[in-house]
């Protein structure tokens, strides 16, 4: 396949089998499964299996699949990758026998379900997992409806094909409207053992980054800006000894990615009827892949995110994180074929299928765009980090840079993409066709960035930000008596419920150890970023992304309580050495996090990597604070922009243990928590 | 000496233990719960260089994020004679984002121009700003000799698979050792230049070129003894890691 990509970044390296992927995938997995005979129009011959009821039998054990042209052993649910549909209806009690046919413990995790602890699925924490050879029975009445998915808790097994979609019929009308619907399963497979994948890690972390500076974008940078200029503007890439294309830990140098578990070019496929309102129900059930999600030539109406009826927005583009789900429903008005196109957050792959009112039809697949590459806002500016000059950085226009910092809410940070193209960095000479306009009446370039780093802020900026001195958190918010983990935790001057944090940015002592290579010291509100390689989406190809700012609830806030406390939750990781954590400490190391029954908290995830972090709370719901409090979105599973901040509010309603992670597999070994709610 | 090394050991296990973690007793096995150890053999330079003599360096680590024992081997044979042996047994602690602090236990082997002979060793690696990595370390020999030695690596990426390597080694010691053509300050160089090609990140044959030099007192040892004290040799060789 001939692409042609945008970026002055070649992909030499991308690997063949990413667009030469195995053509026998599908025909492998059809022999394997028997579930994929063509048995109606409705489900063309590669969907997954629907099962329905309230009793199921699942069985976890070995298939063989071959997704490269070579033969592997993937960990199914019956016989399936991926695992069979689970479509289920709201009010209803399901019965779910599990059997464990492999030779380790494992488990199932209902992601996203509302349930008791003991039926959560997390080996350690709510159960013991399921032994080889013995079934466990979970039962559990369901109160929420929508798409959701499943998918071990054990070990990597995730990785290797233990995941499928749930579909929860609401039990009174749905209030959205749609002719026909489809899961649409995106995920990442291997062909090497995701023990192996996390040892490479461990040993060499740059193991599947093939997109690292060479000497050629030095030369051109050099030529283009002068040894100074060139010099100072890497300077703190090389002061921090970090990549700026360190976008994902794992590429498509080893991933083929999926689509209901086919290769792009076996390429599933969907059938609709013109005119139909066809209702695509997309979950990101990678182990380790962030998809930009688009159908060339049809809007997309988002109606539903983790779940949850949400006012329906008109976009052309979204990402999903690893385990969000996305409700969209399309209206194709034309007889042909569209492709569901969902290429990686690093453009080292995609997962394609096809939408179609006629078997056998194909649209174009389109390029992959350009690869992003990290700048200073996906950092935090994290002024304290090796020593940098900053008064060497003349040839950068800082004070323009900052710009997205200084405006924390209500604006549309995607607007900030581009700036000055001249002075710009690297990572945002990309970024063409910028209307300078945008950034009216926030001109600070005569701000130097020298009394930047003395007055900190300019706080007027932010929106009535209450600044209390830096350092007013306690260590168990006003809670000792829970004993547990220790943490940032605020309880006085606390924002409004639904308007986000006030708390100034506070770095633990346990940060400074060597789990962290970086912390970010001014994190932006990532609420309105639409992410890394997406803020210039609209200028560059006119393109409406979603962002989490879009989001807005079906129906109002249940709980509008304000947050009595506030935790400070720092995500913290060292690239190098591939450790991550929370606050610095990896799992094994922490104490649970203690929440008191009933009480709502506010949760601020301060992201001090340059990874996009999907983190997810078992057992209750994260409620997202879009400056909406009357409808406030409800999702499991919250994307954190490199460098930013989020918050969203908790009620402690579920008594118990419950894993509070993230869901970027190779990441889950220290960036966990318990939480422990008495 | 023996000691030392009963002493890392020690500490080794003794980390280990500590590591266990807050959810580890009485709950069934989590799998986040401990840190995965992990084994490693990383073989830096396996050379055949241009007088007929071949070279190994390499170590091998095992471990958590944290507390690691790593073991450092070089060799290097010349007309079929073993020049130079030597093992290092380390506990390697991760104390800053970049930097493990590493002790423990050097040994030269016994060759046919000299006994064998056991250092203690303190040492830090890791990786410098400007991604130079540096492996430097302080010996204590048995005897009271002293030696500290610093070397620093660089990777210049012409391609994502065509890798140039130069590095440099330098040996100190506070006595001279007439014996091994050793003197006090500055005694040895060691630089390469190493062209690698990465078929995978795991096996990437090279060539290069590598330079030795003597210095002081070393270098007059060197010529008393009718050694030469400047060295440059084509390498052709494998790096390869498992």
């Amino acid at each position: 396949m001939n692409k042609k990509h945008k970026s002055s970044i070649a992909l030499p390296q991308m690997s063949r089998r990413t667009f030469v992927t195995g053509m026998a995938a599908g025909a492998a997995l059809l022999g394997a499964t028997g579930s994929r005979a063509l048995s109606s129009d409705h489900r063309p011959a590669t969907s997954p299996q629907t099962l329905r009821g309230n009793n199921f039998d699942l069985n976890i054990g070995y298939t063989s699949v071959n997704f490269t042209g070579r033969s592997r052993t993937a960990t199914t649910v019956n016989g399936s990758l991926p695992a069979p549909v689970l479509r289920w209806r709201e009010g209803q009690r399901v019965t779910l026998n599990v059997n464990n046919s492999l030779a380790h413990d494992s488990s199932i995790h209902w992601h996203g379900i509302i349930l008791p602890t003991g039926q959560d699925g997390v080996p350690g924490l709510s159960f013991n997992g399921i032994r080889p050879g013995e079934t466990f029975q979970y039962q559990f009445d369901l109160n929420q409806s929508g798409t959701y998915w499943y998918h071990s808790h054990s070990g990597f097994q995730e990785q290797t094909g233990v995941y499928g979609a749930i579909v929860i019929d609401p039990a009174g009308p749905d209030p959205v409207e749609y002719d026909r619907d489809y899961v649409v399963l995106l995920s990442d497979w291997s062909d090497t053992a995701p023990d192996a994948v996390y040892g490479k890690l461990k040993n060499e972390s740059h193991y599947y980054n093939f997109r690292r500076r060479t000497v050629g974008d030095l030369w051109s940078d050099i030529r283009e800006k002068g040894v100074r200029r060139t010099f100072r503007e890497r300077e703190m890439w090389n002061e921090m000894r970090m990549s700026d294309t360190d976008i994902s830990d794992v590429t498509g140098y080893t991933y083929t990615y999926l689509m209901n578990g086919q290769t792009p070019d076996a390429n599933w496929t969907a059938l609709f009827k013109r005119g139909e309102k066809v209702r695509l129900r997309f979950i990101n059930a990678a182990a380790m892949s962030i998809f930009d999600v688009r159908i060339p030539g049809l809007k997309m109406k988002v109606v539903a995110t983790d779940g949850q009826n949400i006012e329906p927005v008109s976009v052309d583009e979204f990402r999903i994180g690893v385990a969000e789900t996305y409700d969209v429903v399309v209206e194709p008005e034309a007889d042909t074929a569209y492709t569901l196109f969902a290429q990686t957050i690093d453009r080292s792959g995609f997962a394609r299928g096809t939408l179609t009112p006629e078997l056998g039809l194909s649209a174009a697949v389109p390029a992959m765009d350009y690869a992003p590459v990290l700048g200073h806002r996906d950092m935090g500016m994290a002024h304290d980090m090796g020593g940098m000059d900053h008064g060497g950085m003349g040839g950068m226009d800082h004070s323009k840079m900052d710009h997205g910092q200084h405006q924390m809410g209500g604006m549309d940070h995607s607007q900030h993409g581009g700036m000055d193209h001249s002075k710009m960095d690297h990572s945002q000479h990309q970024m063409g066709g910028m209307d300078h306009s945008q950034h009216g009446g926030m001109d600070h370039s005569k701000m130097d960035h020298s009394q930047h780093q003395m007055s900190g802020m300019d706080h007027s900026q932010h929106g009535g930000m209450a600044q209390g001195a830096s350092g007013q958190y306690s260590l168990h918010g006003g809670r000792p008596e829970l004993g547990g983990m220790q943490g940032a935790w605020f309880t006085e001057k606390l924002g409004r419920a639904g308007f986000g944090s006030n708390s100034p940015i506070v770095h633990l002592p346990s940060e400074y150890r060597y789990t962290v290579d970086m912390r970010a010291e001014q994190p932006m509100n990532g609420l309105r970023d639409p992410g890394i390689g997406l803020r210039d989406h609209m200028q560059r190809y006119g393109r409406r992304v979603l962002n989490y700012g879009d989001i807005r609830n079906l129906t109002p806030t249940i709980d509008k309580r304000e947050p009595t406390r506030e935790l400070q939750l720092h995500l913290t990781g060292n690239m190098e050495r591939y450790v991550w954590g929370m606050d610095g400490i990896k799992f094994m190391e922490a104490e649970p996090l203690m929440l008191k029954y009933g009480e709502r908290i506010r949760i601020t995830l301060v992201n001090d990597t340059m990874m996009t972090h999907p983190i997810h709370l078992h057992g209750m719901w994260s409620e997202l604070e879009t400056e909406e409090p009357d409808y406030i979105p409800r999702k499991h599973t919250i994307l954190v922009q490199p460098g930013s901040k989020i918050s969203y509010l908790v009620t402690a309603d579920a008594y118990g243990r419950w894993a509070y992670h993230c869901h970027l597999l190779y990441h889950m070994p220290g960036m966990f928590r318990e939480v422990r709610v008495v | 000496m023996k000691k030392l090394l009963m002493t890392s050991a020690l500490l080794l296990a003794a980390n280990a233990a500590a590591q266990e973690g807050h959810h580890g007793t009485g709950t069934p096995d989590h799998v986040m719960d401990h840190d995965s150890l992990l084994t490693f053999l990383n073989i830096d330079q396996l050379e055949v260089r241009e007088d007929d003599s071949q070279a190994f360096n390499g170590d091998l680590w095992f471990g958590g994020d944290r507390d690691k024992l790593w073991l450092k081997g070089t060799l290097e044979r010349e007309e079929g004679e073993t020049e130079n042996a030597e093992l290092q047994v380390l506990y390697s602690r991760a104390v800053a984002p970049y930097w493990d602090l590493q002790m423990g236990l050097r040994h030269d082997f016994k060759l046919e121009n000299g006994p064998s002979k056991n250092w203690g060793v303190i040492g830090l690696q890791g990786l410098a700003p400007y991604f130079f990595e540096v492996d430097s370390a302080l010996f204590v020999g048995e005897d009271g000799d002293i030696g500290f030695s610093v070397g620093a690596e660089y990777e210049l990426l012409f391609t994502q698979r065509l890798i140039l390597s130069p590095e440099i080694e330098l040996d100190f010691y506070g006595q001279n050792d007439r014996e091994n053509e050793l003197g006090t300050g500055l005694s040895d160089m060691e630089a390469g230049l190493r062209l690698r090609y990465e078929f995978t990140r795991q096996f990437a044959p090279y060539i290069g070129v590598h330079r030795e030099r003597k210095f002081g007192r070393a270098a007059d040892f060197a010529r008393e003894d009718g050694h030469e004290t400047r060295e440059t040799t084509w390498v052709i060789g494998l790096k390869a890691w498992f």
